[in-house]
């Protein structure tokens, strides 16, 4: 290196950094690709523009499980961020890991910020508080399971699309009408796990778990294979015998058959909005998910999936301060109404709802507020309030593998939950083993 | 005539092994060695606290049903992806060696898959059989077959054996022909004239003396079997359906990285350890007999 490019590069990064020197960093680790994540980039450049203290840096770490590998990787080597995007799932790893995080209530106590935590929608704000109210993450992206129809399918089997779909008994009704006009894809689901059992459970206001679903202790076992369950994977496991529900994936595979427009019914997120709307090139409609009429205390409220942000251990008080003041921006109502409606999740605080329906979203968008009321319009029960379970992710794959078992014919619905139930309590035990 | 070279004093022939004994120490015996450690400890996934268990992992392992079917799993798909990446590599090796013009397009494009990487074969092939868009299960569907990998353990299984295999034919397939070009043509002309026809000149003359490179193979492949085809899997089934799919490596994936259970995982790594070690002791102790140098 030449004297000249030092000097020019002394002179360069001068000029470019003059403010950086007295900005601090803070380091947010996140999941998200693809629209979702340039948005996010957008809220981040919004929040840098918007104050001259500090600067925060995006990096995007994989989906979500990845994401949270990375963090603890690098926590393990000391080099962890300031904010982490942890998935619903990984709540309860990340509670007990009470060395690595800073409750999220901590943080804004100690920068002194103005912080409501019942600012936030009861059903969004259980998930991450402890039983004594503290919240320990802040939620960010919160979504529920709605049913998505595909209305000119309805029409071509001669089905009325404004049919009453609110039950399951309806559905059944509906699959058997597509069925009989040559539908080939009457129904597909998205993330069965999280629709058909642990939603399910909630809506119906049975446990999925023992110890009120995990939030009382780690001592809890499964309980998905109550009558409720049984009856419903049963239905189920006879639909896709018969052809009429669409087995595509244990993620979000059924997405694309939905949007191709090929399937008529497809449980899935709220946050399908944006790409259903996107690439839909049929009339589609958004409805309540639904539920077993007979059923008592149905429908009680769904329960979130997406994730929070939770703040690291072992930064400085300055960068606190900054972490504080950006979790704030995130929740704000401009940002979350903006949020709320360009991707399908929900708006987290009842201001951003409110400031949503005033903008008139709803009325040019009929239907995207069917999420919101879906949660919000009972208070939630122990059973509806969330899950706080140990190795969740590992147990969902348990127990997507005894669905499919059912979707194939192999086990019936009774015997493929007992077992799934069998095993995931053997993780639960030795998750409360380990923390 | 065999040539030695012999070195004067110790510094230089050890300073020449130091490179090798470093690696082998820092990306062998350093991870082994953790991971016998870990295999002993119920440890949060943080590393904040650590619970001795002793042999416990290894007892929950034992007692795991799931672990054991996961040995068959794996033992049937090492075996498919063996027999059928080294048999297809030996009839392509065995007619290109027959082959006397445009023998080098022929080499050149079997060699072509060797460079495409696991996940990136796994990606293709899904493709190739998406239930939705797939070419093949489209024409599979006009005849009349209905192909659901998703769902059909068999289909599964078969899938993955499939793009395991492609890209492995091109590796065997080099080690073929050049063992096949290393047999003197004499010894074959030999039994041709004494009237021997091809597939008795192939299995008394042919094949014994390519066995050295058949060995080699046999070793390589299951160990590639066994550990490298950890991107097909995850790409195409992760392990699915039910756990059709779920070999001993993607289960120490899977528990250790999405179930966050670094004990069992570890425990799984250790035993895998064993299990591959000791399949490398049977081979030579018990086929390489049958190897003729």
């Amino acid at each position: 290196m030449t004297i000249r490019t030092l000097l020019g590069g002394a002179a360069l990064s001068l000029a470019l950094g003059t403010s950086a020197y007295a900005q601090t960093e803070i380091q947010f680790w996140h999941a998200f690709t693809g629209r979702l994540g340039e948005l996010v980039a957008e809220q981040v450049e919004t929040f840098n523009g918007s104050q001259s203290d500090y600067t925060v840096v995006a990096t995007h770490k994989g989906n979500y499980s990845e994401t949270l590998n990375a963090g603890i990787a690098a926590f393990r080597a000391g080099e962890q961020p300031d904010i982490l995007m942890v998935f619903e799932v990984g709540t309860a790893t990340m509670m007990a890991a009470k060395g690595a995080i800073k409750p999220v209530y901590e943080v804004m106590a100690d920068a002194g910020a103005d912080f409501d935590a019942d600012a936030f929608i009861g059903a969004v704000k259980g998930y991450y508080t402890t039983t004594e109210g503290e919240m320990l993450s802040m939620p960010f992206n919160s979504s529920t399971p709605v049913l998505w129809v595909n209305r000119d399918a309805l029409s071509e089997a001669g089905i009325d699309p404004d049919t009453d779909l609110s039950t399951w008994q309806n559905v059944g009704d509906v699959l058997d009408q597509l069925k009989d006009a040559g539908n080939e894809c009457p129904l597909t689901t998205a993330w069965q796990s999280w629709i058909h059992l642990e939603n399910l459970s909630a809506y119906h206001n049975v446990p999925f778990a023992t110890q009120d679903n995990g939030f009382a202790g780690f001592d809890t076992e499964l309980a998905l294979n109550g009558p409720v369950q049984v009856k419903h994977i049963e239905t189920m496991g006879e639909w896709a015998k018969d052809g009429k529900f669409i087995y595509a994936g244990r993620r979000n595979e059924g997405g694309a058959n939905f949007r191709a427009g090929e399937c008529a019914l497809f449980t899935e997120s709220s946050a399908g909005y944006a790409g259903i709307k996107s690439e839909a090139s049929f009339e589609f409609d958004v409805r309540p998910l639904p539920y077993w009429e007979g059923v008592e205390g149905a429908p009680q409220n769904t329960i979130i999936g997406g994730a929070s942000l939770w703040v690291m251990e072992g930064q400085s008080d300055e960068e606190y301060k900054g972490v504080a003041e950006f979790l704030n921006f995130l929740s704000s109502p401009e940002i979350q109404a903006k949020w709320h409606q360009d991707t399908g999740y929900l708006p987290i605080t009842a201001a951003a709802g409110e400031l949503t329906r005033e903008q008139g979203f709803y009325e040019e968008n009929p239907g995207t507020d069917v999420a919101v009321k879906q949660m919000t319009t009972n208070e939630p029960t122990a059973n509806s309030k969330g899950l706080r379970l140990g190795s969740f992710d590992q147990i969902r794959g348990i127990i997507d593998e005894e669905l499919e078992a059912v979707w194939s014919g192999d086990k019936s619905a009774q015997a493929a939950l007992d077992s799934a139930k069998e095993r995931g309590d053997q993780l639960l035990r030795r998750f409360e083993a380990a923390n | 005539m065999e040539k030695r070279v012999t070195f004067k004093g110790w510094l230089l022939p050890m300073l020449l092994l130091l490179p090798q004994v470093f690696i082998t120490a820092a990306f062998f015996f350093y991870p082994a060695g953790q991971a016998i450690y870990q295999s002993l400890f119920i440890p949060d996934p943080f590393g904040l606290s650590m619970q001795y268990v002793g042999l416990g992992n290894f007892e929950y392992l034992a007692k795991d049903p799931y672990y054991r079917a996961s040995f068959v799993t794996t033992a049937v798909f090492s075996g498919l992806v063996t027999v059928v990446s080294m048999g297809m590599a030996l009839y392509l090796a065995v007619l290109a060696d027959r082959l006397i013009k445009g023998s080098g397009t022929y080499r050149t494009l079997l060699i072509w898959p060797y460079a495409v990487a696991p996940a990136v074969a796994g990606v293709l092939w899904l493709f190739m059989f998406n239930t939705r868009v797939g070419v093949i299960s489209w024409y599979l569907g006009l005849l009349g077959y209905d192909w659901n990998h998703v769902l059909n353990e068999t289909e599964a299984m078969g899938l993955v054996v499939v793009a395991s295999s492609w890209g492995r034919v091109s590796y065997n397939f080099l080690f073929f022909l050049a063992g096949l070009q290393a047999i003197p043509r004499s010894v074959i002309e030999a039994a041709a004239i004494d009237g021997a026809r091809f597939w008795t000149r192939f299995r008394t003359i042919v094949f014994p003396l390519l066995s050295p490179t058949t060995f080699f193979l046999l070793v390589v492949n299951i160990v590639y079997a066994f550990f490298e085809t950890f991107g097909v899997i995850h790409t195409i089934t992760s392990g699915g359906p039910q756990q059709a799919t779920t070999i001993l490596v993607y289960k120490v994936y899977k528990d250790g990285f999405v179930g966050q259970d670094l004990g069992s995982s570890a425990a799984q790594s250790v035993v895998l350890l064993l299990v591959v070690g000791l399949l490398t002791v049977i081979q030579f102790k018990y086929i390489e007999r049958r190897v003729h140098y």
